[in-house]
């Protein structure tokens, strides 16, 4: 036992035995530290996760009482013109808010990134939307939005210009959405985006300058190749999130909104689904198939980026 | 090396293009400010001077009436209070069982532990809403729906925490436990006494990610609770949307309210949340 204890301290495994009781005491650490999370993560996740694949082959009523229906929720999902539409909608968002998105967001970091006045004034102010309730947002653009007696329908009169049903417009009332979508996104990437530019070796920059490189190849050929790690990050995020989109939809655009199905997004439609109407296996049906499109893309994402994401450093 | 003709060109040059980049954020700025700004001055106007066409821009005779209604409308110091206890039983039980675990994934082998980490990492790439269902249905039979700890129960387990905490965990270096494992100190007291304090950074980050998520959530809490005087901030504002469509001072009064407190955080822990965001696009 006493010599036993003293190889255990030296940190060697003794053969005869498996494990030292150095090792087991490890063990049983390490277990108890584990345990709150791993039981929480499997009843409140892991759990759930096996469950709704299951509730997505079973009818689900109102009160829970479940019958196994194989395939048809999924068989009435690819008939479905609601989701194939709630589909298009949730595209047309991701389409249009990340690269946009994207976009302003680099161009606000490399302004930061020159050496001005004023840097964390505009670091702070750019990120306040990021911290704000997306539901008090959506309220106050919704407000902004308003037909009769919102500022920017008035705004556009005082110019001499009509207003516009914003909200109510089908053809308008997604794009509202995306504006809201991308006002609230656009500081939180650009801080990161920012912090990628930051960690580019400066040697790159007095390498191009001596080269004559200037101010805008230096940005083209030096500063983005080396950010698209970064470039690469947020847009990864950006579509996983832009795939989500509901807080704005919910508050915005009421069932009673004519431009509604225009602008109902996948995550809205399983939201009605499964606790409007209680279509709750209908709904994990929805809710997985959002799961593979966010899995392909990724999966996609990750296995394109070798063509161009720049890992040399 | 450059030489001086370039130098005194690029002096010249580097004025003009900083005012170009002042316009243009100054411009931004003024896009990012005007919701809070046109929230803030609506909450202070009179219905009628709220509706009026054309509108005026700051309020005629500044008036507290839409803060007055809304506190009697809505059980609002309950909503509140909700409001708080949930975001800080949510970060206080994160800290604890993230930081725990993710201490035992940095430092520790053990059986199982490559498997138990993958399912972990697999938790973090599913889209939330795969959860909700049964979520729900769990709640519920707990016979908890419509109560507080609802509010906060699934969400004291995150993936996204303790991989952010053993990320920060595997950046310390190893050779403060050695020395305490010398000095004889247990597993625990290291961790406790040594390892949680040099994680202050780590902690920090965690505590703001969690508080913004956690004041902000909506879906989640507009699922389990339905009793006003149950709910979040979130959920009442589209309460507060739905029963006063046409009040709009009282709406933009009901958002300044449930936007305020996390602006403050925010102001005094500006260098912080920029950082912790800064560093989660590094690390990936």
């Amino acid at each position: 036992m006493a010599t036993d204890r003293r190889v255990a301290k030296e940190g060697a495994p003794s053969v005869r035995r498996g494990v030292t009781r150095r090792t087991k005491m490890n063990w049983v650490f390490s277990y108890c530290m584990i345990a709150p999370l791993c039981i929480g993560l499997a009843v409140f996740y892991l759990w759930p996760f096996v469950q709704n694949l299951w509730f997505s082959f079973n009818d689900v009523t109102k009160f829970n009482i479940s019958t196994f229906c194989g395939l048809d929720n999924y068989r009435k999902l690819f008939g479905d013109k609601e989701v194939w539409k709630a589909l298009s909608n949730t595209l047309k968002y991701v389409v249009v808010t990340v690269p946009l998105g994207m976009c302003f967001s680099i161009l606000l970091a490399a302004l930061l990134n020159m050496k001005i006045r004023g840097k964390s004034f505009y670091r702070v102010l750019y990120f306040l939307p990021s911290i704000t309730m997306s539901a008090a947002v959506a309220m106050v653009w919704k407000w902004i939005f308003n037909e009769q007696m919102g500022i920017l329908n008035s705004a556009l009169k005082a110019m001499g210009m009509s207003g516009h049903n914003w909200l109510t417009d089908n053809r308008t009332a997604l794009f509202c959405i995306m504006i809201v979508g991308m006002w609230m996104t656009i500081g939180y990437n650009m801080i990161i985006l920012l912090a990628g530019m930051q960690g580019i070796s400066k040697t790159y920059y007095e390498a191009a300058s001596m080269d004559g490189a200037g101010v805008w190849a230096r940005f083209f050929h030096v500063t983005l190749p080396l950010l698209t790690p970064t470039i690469f990050f947020v847009m990864i995020t950006s579509i996983i999130s832009g795939f989500q989109v509901f807080d704005a939809v919910y508050m915005m655009i009421g069932k009673t909104n004519p431009a509604f199905d225009d602008t109902q997004t996948i995550v809205m439609l399983f939201y009605e689904q499964a606790f409007d109407y209680g279509h709750k296996g209908y709904a994990a049906a929805i809710s997985v198939l959002l799961f593979a499109i966010i899995l392909v893309l990724t999966i996609v994402q990750f296995s394109l980026q070798k063509k161009w994401v720049n890992y040399d450093e | 090396m450059s030489n001086k003709t370039e130098a005194a060109t690029v002096k010249k040059r580097v004025p003009a293009s900083h005012i170009v980049a002042h316009i243009i954020l100054i411009a931004g700025i003024l896009i990012v400010a005007f919701p809070f700004f046109w929230m803030v001055v609506t909450s202070f106007k009179t219905d009628g001077e709220a509706m009026q066409i054309p509108p005026t821009i700051l309020p005629k005779q500044w008036t507290v009436d839409a803060y007055r209604q809304i506190v009697s409308g809505l059980p609002f110091a309950k909503i509140y209070l909700n409001t708080i206890l949930s975001t800080v039983v949510t970060t206080i039980g994160q800290v604890v069982i993230c930081s725990m675990a993710a201490y035992a994934f940095a430092r520790y082998e053990f059986p199982g532990k490559r498997f138990l980490f993958m399912l972990l990492l697999s938790v973090l790439m599913v889209p939330g809403q795969i959860f909700l269902i049964p979520q729900y249905t769990i709640i519920m039979k707990m016979h908890l729906l419509d109560t507080i700890p609802a509010l906060f129960i699934p969400n004291l387990f995150s993936a996204f925490g303790t991989f952010l905490m053993r990320q920060f965990f595997m950046t310390l270096p190893k050779e403060l436990e050695e020395a305490a494992i010398i000095d004889g100190a247990g597993r625990t007291r290291i961790f406790l006494q040594i390892m949680l304090p040099l994680s202050k950074p780590g902690l920090i980050s965690l505590v703001i990610f969690t508080v913004r998520f956690a004041w902000n959530d909506f879906m989640w809490p507009l699922i389990v609770n339905t009793s006003t005087d149950k709910m979040t901030l979130g959920p009442a504002l589209s309460t507060l949307q739905g029963q006063y469509r046409v009040q709009y001072p009282m709406q933009m009064a009901g958002a300044v309210l449930a936007v305020i407190p996390l602006v403050i955080v925010f102001f005094i822990f500006q260098n912080q949340f920029l950082e912790g965001v800064a560093h989660s696009g590094i690390k990936g």
